[in-house]
């Protein structure tokens, strides 16, 4: 039987990264992760978890860890954030690029200078072209089930993925999430099956990662690319399969009012829970017919469901708590082109908040409702509460 | 939706009361939600935890607590140097480690009638039961003990297995604890 458990999104990772029978774990500490693999190095010292505990000197290390031994058939895992996330980007390449399925939580925090340990979403945005799949969460529950849910779909698809939770706002409150037997883990996360080409066997000798001539390189290229494509028909029947037998419903975005919802704030990760309350209470007053969109997956892109559940709006406002610097927020640009190829296809508003941990309340959601109502044509950048 | 404000210091267990607190009301049925004010901790610095407590059908948002139905303040120098009342709603209660008389925390500190002062010796109570050093006691279950009582909102016996499922170490000293600040807490008579 599954029981409920008080417990924060960072020991929710190490339940589900248990439950998941993962084989080797390396990792680096680095605020505010590090409670993932603190509970992780004890789960596996006391011998609850069949796994290897690489300690390394960097997080560089820790994901080169990672490869080895996901090119070799374990399952692997490790946790970071941050600048930690940022010294591994050269791994990042390697792991999508050599078709590994590993999983990684990164909490979101903000990069430095100056020196922040709070949640933006910088970190991992920076690392969108590496080939990771990515999921954003809100809460406990949505992290624990989406390591889960993550490796099903990463080794289906030989890709890594990388699920991503919100400092503090996430890693250091505790909530109640569901934990999951081992035996209902099992019946839905078999044990990873590299297949006959993702795997180093000594006894059959080959390379790996060498050299490729113009002549080749390019199709490697394109064949991440189908991955990712083919991933997300492998997410819609896991998400299935993941509700049978665990019972709860995910899918590439939460819909929240938005069945008659002529405005929709489109926004992703804690933040979701605030625009929700400040959403539910316009309607309640005001008879705002508004809705909320909540990303999940990202990488890969989910073009056509996003089209279909936006396309028919007024307005659309998403909030970014990221800055895509000489640009906008990342989140808006992307919906902003996803929508892009439909005829009749709504105003977009883009607004920024919440960067470096600077706390968000539902009033300050209600104001860019306000703002948006108000504003007809799409306009530059709009930056909610910064101080000039 | 009840909201409480804990403050202490780093050392206190600030943090283990906010979780300790919510496990109890899940326990008593409620959804929970407990989180520091995320800052870089240190032992003797002002620390912050908040809880939010309420029906699983509510939608809990994830901002700070800036107007707590009740404050909890495990270290009464913090009134010396921290707004401990700010935003506090009326009719809230203050509960605080202290030997005083919650009357003189009127008098002596000028809180106004329109909050309710609880005081529980918290310190002496957590030194007797080993908890802690005399000089740095960690006052954390005993309060909850007297949050218990003050308020209703958890009950002794959830708060109880609360601590079992949370304390790290020496988990029915922790009890007794907040099982005697339950029975010995002073309450302001109500407020007219």
């Amino acid at each position: 039987m599954s029981f409920k458990k008080v417990t924060t999104g960072n020991h929710a990772v190490s339940y589900a990264v248990w439950s998941s029978r993962v084989q080797i774990i390396s990792a680096y500490p680095i605020t505010p992760q590090t409670q993932i693999v603190e509970l992780l190095s004890e789960i596996v010292a006391e011998g609850k978890l069949q796994a290897k505990f690489i300690t390394v000197e960097s997080e560089h290390s820790a994901m080169a860890a990672c490869i080895g031994a996901s090119a070799t058939g374990a399952r692997a895992f490790t946790a970071t954030s941050a600048q930690g996330l940022a010294l591994m980007h050269e791994m990042l390449h390697w792991a999508a690029g050599a078709r590994l399925p590993i999983v990684m939580a990164n909490v979101n925090r903000a990069m430095a200078p100056p020196w922040s340990v709070w949640t933006d979403q910088n970190d991992s945005l920076a690392q969108l072209v590496t080939g990771w799949m990515q999921i954003y969460n809100e809460s406990n529950q949505e992290v624990y089930d989406s390591v889960i849910i993550g490796y099903k779909v990463a080794e289906q698809v030989h890709l890594p993925l990388m699920t991503v939770l919100d400092a503090f706002i996430l890693s250091h409150t505790s909530e109640p999430v569901e934990i999951h037997t081992q035996e209902e883990v099992d019946e839905y996360l078999p044990p990873y099956d590299p297949g006959e080409y993702y795997t180093i066997k000594t006894e059959d000798p080959r390379g790996y990662g060498l050299l490729t001539m113009p002549s080749d390189y390019y199709e490697f290229r394109y064949k991440v690319q189908r991955a990712h494509e083919r991933a997300i028909e492998v997410f819609k029947k896991e998400f299935k399969n993941f509700e049978e037998v665990f019972g709860r419903k995910h899918w590439f975005f939460e819909e929240f009012m938005m069945d008659d919802a002529d405005y929709v704030i489109v926004t992703s990760g804690s933040l979701s829970s605030d625009v929700k309350y400040a959403v539910a209470k316009l309607r309640k007053e005001k008879g705002l017919k508004i809705g909320v969109l909540k990303m999940r997956v990202v990488r890969p892109y989910p073009f056509e469901e996003v089209r279909k559940v936006l396309g028919d709006r007024k307005k659309i406002a998403v909030i970014d708590r990221n800055i895509g610097f000489g640009y906008h927020g990342v989140f808006y640009e992307e919906l902003k082109s996803a929508l892009y190829p439909l005829e009749k296809r709504p105003p977009v508003f883009g607004y920024i908040i919440g960067i470096g941990g600077r706390d968000v309340t539902p009033a300050d959601i209600e104001d860019i409702i306000d703002d948006m109502l108000k504003r007809d044509e799409m306009t530059e950048i709009i930056w909610k509460g910064v101080r000039l | 939706m009840i909201e409480i404000r804990i403050h202490g210091r780093g050392g206190q267990g600030s943090v283990v009361a906010s979780k300790i607190l919510a496990d109890a009301a899940f326990r008593d049925g409620m959804y929970v939600q407990s989180f520091p004010q995320y800052g870089v901790e240190r032992r003797g610095a002002p620390v912050t935890a908040f809880n939010r407590m309420g029906s699983p059908d509510e939608i809990f948002v994830r901002s700070q607590i800036y107007e707590p139905d009740h404050v909890v303040v495990l270290d009464p120098t913090l009134l010396l140097t921290v707004d401990v009342l700010k935003g506090l709603k009326k009719g809230g209660w203050v509960i605080i480690n202290s030997p005083r008389d919650p009357e003189d925390f009127y008098k002596d500190f000028n809180f106004p009638r329109d909050y309710k002062v609880a005081t529980v010796d918290a310190s002496d109570i957590a030194v007797k039961w080993g908890l802690g050093s005399k000089t740095q006691p960690i006052v954390n279950t005993a309060i909850l003990g007297a949050l218990s009582k003050v308020t209703g909102i958890v009950t002794l016996e959830s708060l109880k297995e609360a601590i079992r499922e949370n304390a790290p170490v020496k988990k029915e000293e922790n009890v007794n604890a907040a099982v005697e600040a339950y029975e010995s807490v002073k309450m302001v008579q109500e407020v007219s």
